[in-house]
């Protein structure tokens, strides 16, 4: 194992009087591909979005290769490059075509030539099976394509990690296929990410580590075969138990 | 009506190019007001949502911007709660007493209209920012775009094609309201109406010309806006960026051209 780009210590979140996540200690490995399960409400999508700070967390630190990204001093626009998030709607750039949504961000953030981007754009584009569709709009194209290209999209940016918030919870069946392909790719070629999912299938064959969550703590953290094949915690087995009676 | 016609014919003879004149005044200030008003609108609803991390912003940055929100705030209230005829008078004499300038009355007509619009736009352009999904700007952020980038390039244009439908009522509002600069001696249509009717005692055959070229203005405006709207809202069809032939036949329409398909089938 490599050293950790994100440690996660103590970390709470708390809407009001509602606490979200409860003392949260996590870390990812370069390489890593973590998936996260649990009920829906268990805090996996608020640590999600905590570790990409759209949500501010209450108390806590998040170390993103050693350096404590909650302090500051540190810019969140300028962290979020490094990161990449694919959400659960898409949230493609509704003005902009396919390309363009690929585009805006290398040459607006990074600051690369419009050449460069567009490049890297079709690249990743082509990587995701969406080249034919560079001249789409996003309110033109199934969920599953808009997914594609949310992924290229965060792919051409060159993120270090890249974070998943049930990426395909909004899809229709058979376009779920599509997408998991493309991560499944991804997990292949060495990408490190961190997905939070009720695909189970999906987990267990991709990831090289799962964490099971409850009621804002990580009840139960280990390899998928241990996870799925003879999970230690109670509200584990329990969780698994309805999952695969569905 | 013999009479009617005649008197029409007559009035269009002797003061034809004193309405013209007059419509063309009217167009220039509602133009040039709409304009400017949109750009103080968006300024207005750009500062009003701004938002604010307590955590990151210094406490000096937080002062100074709850101090110009009350201070737009007060603007916007007051120019809308109060009837334009009476902020012409106020603004154009008191700028003359009170400060001791002489504005002139174009001047002063392109500043009150625009300033009176910017009032309207602000609430139109912070309503518009509010509509655009929240989705909008988390894929941004999560890009790493800023505050500014993320409204330049995302929500801000948008924003644009929301509110162009009230960006056309203000500016079909403004043709009619700008009348009232009348009392700050603009000789707009409707002057050019009140001295024409005024001069042949032709009331009803002068204000039946006026409705006329007022119409035509807005009609005129209406149309031009949808043409922007539906330009604005792009093809409703894409090429795909392939040369294979198969995969054009699958799923290159979005709304599929009724019409088309009809002439297809048969």
């Amino acid at each position: 194992m490599s050293e950790p780009i994100l440690q996660i210590n103590h970390l709470s979140k708390s809407f009001g009087a509602h606490e979200v996540l409860k003392d949260i200690d996590f870390h990812v490995c370069n390489g890593d591909v973590t998936t996260i399960i649990g009920a829906s409400g268990s805090g996996k999508s608020t640590l999600l979005r905590c570790i990409n700070l759209l949500e501010e967390p209450t108390s806590g630190e998040i170390l993103y290769n050693g350096s404590d990204i909650t302090a500051k001093s540190v810019d969140p626009a300028s962290y979020r490059a490094k990161v990449g998030m694919v959400f659960q709607s898409f949230n493609l750039f509704n003005n902009m075509s396919v390309l363009k949504n690929c585009m805006i961000g290398q040459t607006k953030v990074l600051k690369r030539s419009k050449e460069e981007a567009e490049a890297n754009a079709m690249k990743f584009l082509k990587h995701v099976g969406m080249d034919p569709y560079i001249h789409a709009k996003p309110a033109q194209l199934s969920g599953g394509m808009k997914q594609r290209v949310a992924i290229a999209r965060a792919l051409a940016m060159d993120p270090e990690i890249l974070l998943f918030d049930e990426p395909t919870s909004a899809l229709d069946p058979q376009m779920v296929g599509e997408v998991l392909a493309v991560m499944r790719d991804l997990a292949k070629s060495g990408m490190t990410m961190l997905i939070v999912t009720h695909e189970m299938a999906f987990a267990r064959d991709v990831s090289s580590r799962v964490v099971f969550m409850k009621d804002g703590v990580i009840c139960e953290d280990g390899a998928p075969e241990q996870i799925f094949g003879n999970p230690k915690e109670e509200a584990t087995k329990e969780f698994l138990a309805r999952f695969m009676n569905n | 009506m013999p009479s009617f016609f005649e008197n029409i014919a007559e009035l269009l003879q002797r003061y034809g190019m004193t309405y013209l004149s007059g419509a063309g005044t009217t167009l220039l200030i509602s133009l040039v007001g709409t304009f400017f008003g949109c750009v103080i609108g968006f300024l207005v609803g750009i500062v009003q949502t701004i938002p604010v991390d307590k955590k990151r912003d210094s406490k000096f940055k937080r002062v100074i911007l709850a101090v110009v929100r009350a201070i737009l705030r007060a603007y916007v209230e007051i120019f809308r709660g109060t009837p334009m005829i009476v902020q012409a008078v106020f603004i154009y004499y008191g700028a003359r007493i009170v400060f001791g300038i002489n504005m002139g009355m174009w001047t002063a007509a392109f500043f009150i209209v625009s300033i009176n619009t910017g009032a309207y736009m602000a609430e139109t352009v912070r309503g518009g920012i509010m509509s655009i999904d929240v989705g909008q700007t988390e894929g941004a952020k999560a890009i790493g775009m800023n505050h500014l980038q993320t409204m330049l390039y995302v929500v801000l244009p948008q924003t644009f094609r929301v509110i162009i439908p009230q960006i056309g009522n203000n500016y079909i509002i403004n043709i009619k309201d700008t009348s009232v600069l009348s009392v700050i001696s603009i000789t707009d249509l409707f002057f050019a109406h009140k001295s024409a009717a005024g001069a042949l005692y032709t009331y009803f055959e002068s204000a039946t010309i006026v409705m006329v070229i007022y119409l035509t203005m807005t009609l005129v405006t209406s149309f031009l806006l949808r043409m922007l709207e539906k330009k604005m809202g792009g093809s409703d069809h894409y090429d795909l960026a392939t040369k294979d032939t198969l995969a054009l036949t699958s799923g290159t329409y979005n709304f599929p051209d009724k019409k088309k398909s009809e002439v297809d089938h048969k």
